[in-house]
């Protein structure tokens, strides 16, 4: 069953605002203390980690040294490497989807951009459970019991440090993006329904 | 008329005397609740300007906010500091040479601010020093002296440096007539051969400054000076007193005569004589000491040589205004046409206007020649008198509403009068001995006419006393509305001599928070642990060392001997706001150096005796400060003891 062309529309912005996420943070941790006023945090990138002001990834590892965390080295993580990869096979199968213009095949490329979704926050998490619990015996500050696994999304107190982790622009764009697909999904059906009539 | 100011003179200490029986007595009534309001800066908040105090004898500046009163920083300037390592390290040392040799003290009087269309621009603060004459330059964006210039044919600093309307020229006068050059001579030939210099120095779009040419001047005592503005643009004023000419017994001899002089100086006239070729090289030796920002050394250049011209080689470039008595401070008001002068023996404030002055030279209305300088006629200058302005009238500030405010000192008051009919509006005591005063702005084209800040030479009883020594004290007056009113009381350093002070939106965009650790081009910089070493060169040892939280690196070293000079290249190589290190050596004669992130220091020491040296962080910089250390093993001279260095287990060997 072919796309009625305002769906189809639709569907074609869901793919294409996804390329923005090549541009844009995905996800974002803010890092309050006492004694950072300014403000200290993290945008997680589909290629990168950063620090949201210059200096502040090496301040984040300057600082996590003294729990024994691991130095966060963008570098050395491998998914950065393939993540623009896949982000960019969901692009092209996405296009590859619009261009049939079939409903099923917008079904389908929802499902995969669900799996991919959620895919990455799972090894999202991993990472977090890894660098908060695979601690250095070593480190000068043990406090018995303490792990320091951010939140995947919330708020959460870690010493002296409240963590937050929330969708940064480009997160905001990946949902918008399921939404605009699904949505597409929703009012073909409706708009065939009412031109049936 | 001599025995006239003895009177004035006498009545002027029996007040401070009948002060000094009512001490202890409700003073300042008029000092209401409604005055902490004013100045209270909550938790938290900041300060509405930056106020730069000279420190006087200290040799600094000290940097406070204001309405609240609150020291904020000393900026080392002329004198050294131990608490920085400033003048001792080797980034900073050179600063302080002089034709003299390293000089570690001096007296600072005048800041500056840098001026723009005669308003301050924020981007440096000059400021004068009085004994051995100099100017320096201080960098609003790091609060750091990058530059000191010595003035030479010159003794006593004093009138300095006054920028003009876009900081074309800073200028120093003589207050201290010397031979010029240097002689020996009997200090009775005075007279014959002893001269002022008025030294007129650029300012480049850098900052950096050159001493353009010096004016050969009678041996006045030449004391303060203020820049024309707007219509006076082009043209410098000078006090001066003792154009008796006397060498000794001064505060006799001279205040002899009704009338000293104010010098004015058209500097653009100068600048075409200097340009048809009046001018002559002459020798001198000076130092000019100038900091590169990006390598953080400083380099010092002897200079062997000046640009003079005599008034009498150019006709115009100045004239003497006679003034009323002994007269101090000389201050030209925001439209650029009133000249006020603070006789301090003198009755009146006497107030020049500049279009009479260029009507009188017109008609040339001379009343006398000095060394071929036309003195003017009196009163065809003077635009009124302000008649009893208090006792020992020395400075006066502008606001922008059309008033002027004049310190007093024998009567310890600040005086409000008005320009026009230059009638005394209202009166306002200091406590005590008011010397000099700042009005925000007061002396620039645009006033901020909220606070004046009155500079009181003595606090005797204002503080809880700390011995016979006591702070001198600042004052901040509101003056924003038709009354003055007292707000706040709060000690200076040193000797408070002139203030200057700016919004502080037109600094604070602009404060650099670090130093950037990848442009940091110190020739012995580290960037990261992995640079940090130990070089032995015959007995010159080389320490590069990197400080970063919680540790040195190396911080274990061997192999240094008895007779060797160990150079320590220190670097901060933290990239965040506020996290500082420092460094000291057990019995090093060097004080400590304090290092901000990406800052390089270099001091040399040179151990005595073999033992084990630790050294540690001065500077509480982390949760694991305390144990931010390392040693040093000093082995006998000869002892042959390996070069060995490290941080953590492995030790590298040379």
């Amino acid at each position: 069953m072919k796309l009625e062309k305002e769906s189809r529309t639709l569907f074609a912005v869901a793919v294409v605002i996804l390329i923005l996420l090549y541009f844009l943070p995905i996800w974002r941790i803010d890092l309050k203390a006492p004694q950072y006023p300014e403000g200290i945090g993290l945008y997680i990138l589909i290629d990168d980690i950063r620090g949201q002001e210059r200096n502040n990834l090496l301040s984040v590892n300057r600082l996590n040294k003294y729990i024994g965390m691991q130095a966060i080295v963008p570098e050395e993580i491998p998914e950065l490497q393939i993540m623009p990869f896949i982000l960019g096979g969901v692009i092209v199968i996405g296009a590859v989807c619009w261009f049939t213009g079939r409903r099923k095949y917008l079904t389908g490329w929802i499902i995969l951009l669900v799996i991919v979704g959620i895919a990455g926050l799972v090894d999202f998490y991993i990472w977090a459970y890894d660098y908060g619990t695979n601690l250095d015996p070593q480190a000068p500050i043990k406090v018995p019991g303490m792990t320091y696994i951010p939140p995947l999304i919330g708020t959460k107190q870690l010493l002296n440090i409240t963590a937050s982790s929330y969708p940064a622009s480009g997160g905001v764009i990946a949902g918008l993006s399921g939404l605009l697909a699904i949505s597409a999904l929703y009012f073909d059906k409706r708009l065939k329904k009412k031109r049936a009539q | 008329m001599q025995s006239k100011y003895n009177y004035l003179i006498t009545v002027g200490l029996v007040m401070v005397l009948v002060a000094a029986v009512f001490i202890g007595c409700p003073r300042d009534a008029e000092v209401t609740h409604e005055a902490a309001d004013r100045v209270y800066i909550a938790p938290g908040d900041l300060d509405e300007f930056y106020a730069f105090m000279s420190g006087g004898f200290s040799g600094q500046v000290s940097v406070y906010g204001l309405p609240s009163g609150r020291l904020f920083k000393e900026i080392p300037v002329f004198s050294v500091k131990p608490e920085e390592g400033y003048g001792y390290e080797l980034e900073t040392k050179d600063l302080l040479m002089t034709s003299f040799g390293h000089i570690p003290w001096d007296d600072t009087h005048h800041p500056s601010l840098s001026l723009t269309d005669g308003i301050p621009d924020g981007r440096w603060l000059f400021i004068n020093s009085n004994n051995t004459p100099r100017i320096a330059r201080i960098c609003l964006e790091t609060f750091k002296t990058m530059e000191i210039l010595e003035i030479p044919h010159s003794a006593g600093g004093h009138a300095s440096p006054y920028a003009t309307m876009n900081t074309e020229y800073l200028v120093s006068a003589t207050r201290f007539s010397v031979p010029v050059p240097q002689a020996d001579v009997p200090i009775s030939t005075y007279k014959e051969n002893f001269a002022g210099t008025l030294s007129f120095i650029s300012v480049d779009d850098n900052g950096t400054m050159d001493l353009d040419f010096q004016l050969i001047v009678p041996g006045f005592n030449y004391d303060l000076a203020s820049s024309g503005n707007g219509p006076s643009h082009g043209w410098m004023f000078f006090t001066s007193y003792n154009v008796e000419e006397a060498h000794t017994l001064l505060e006799v001899k001279a205040s002899q005569f009704d009338k000293d002089f104010i010098a004015a100086v058209n500097w653009q006239r100068a600048q075409e004589c200097i340009g048809d070729g009046q001018g002559r090289t002459k020798e001198a030796e000076y130092y000019h000491n100038v900091r590169n920002p990006d390598t953080f050394m400083s380099e010092s250049t002897r200079k062997t040589s000046t640009t003079v011209l005599e008034p009498d080689n150019c006709p115009g470039v100045m004239y003497f205004l006679p003034t009323p008595k002994s007269p101090h401070g000389v201050d030209v008001d925001p439209s650029g046409e009133y000249i006020a002068a603070g006789g301090k023996l003198a009755s009146v404030i006497p107030v020049h206007s500049f279009s009479r002055m260029l009507e009188a030279i017109e008609n040339e209305a001379f009343e006398d020649h000095v060394n071929g300088i036309p003195v003017l006629d009196y009163e065809a200058t003077i635009a009124g008198e302000v008649q009893d302005p208090g006792l020992g009238p020395l400075h006066t500030e502008f606001d922008n509403r059309g008033y002027g405010y004049t310190s007093a000192y024998i009567s310890s008051e600040v005086v409000k009068w008005e320009i026009g009919t230059w009638e005394v509006v209202d009166r306002i005591p200091t406590y005590y001995s008011l010397g000099h005063i700042m009005v925000p702005g007061g002396n620039t084209m645009e006033p901020y006419g909220q606070y004046l800040v009155a500079m009181n030479k003595s606090s005797k009883d204002r503080y809880l006393p700390v011995g016979p020594k006591l702070p001198q004290g600042g004052q901040l007056i509101d003056i924003s509305g038709d009354r003055m009113r007292m707000l706040l009381d709060f000690p200076l350093i040193g000797e408070p001599h002139y203030a200057q002070a700016i919004p502080a939106e037109k600094i604070q965009p602009n404060v650099k928070r670090l130093y950037d650790l990848h442009q940091n081009q110190h020739p012995n910089a580290v960037r990261d642990v992995t640079e940090a070493r130990v070089v032995r060169d015959g007995n010159t040892v080389h320490v590069y060392m990197a400080a970063v939280r919680s540790h040195f690196a190396p911080d274990n070293i061997e192999g240094i001997h008895v007779g060797d000079e160990v150079y320590f290249h220190v670097t901060n190589i933290e990239e965040e706001w506020d996290i500082g290190h420092g460094f000291a050596i057990l019995g090093d004669k060097n004080p400590n150096i304090l290092l901000m992130p990406g800052e390089t220091k270099s001091i040399v020491w040179k151990p005595d005796r073999p033992g084990i040296f630790p050294f540690y962080c001065t500077d509480f910089c982390s949760a694991l400060h305390q144990e931010m250390q390392g040693y040093i093993r000093v082995s006998p001279e000869g002892a042959g003891t390996p070069l060995m260095y490290g941080t953590g287990d492995e030790m590298v060997t040379r």
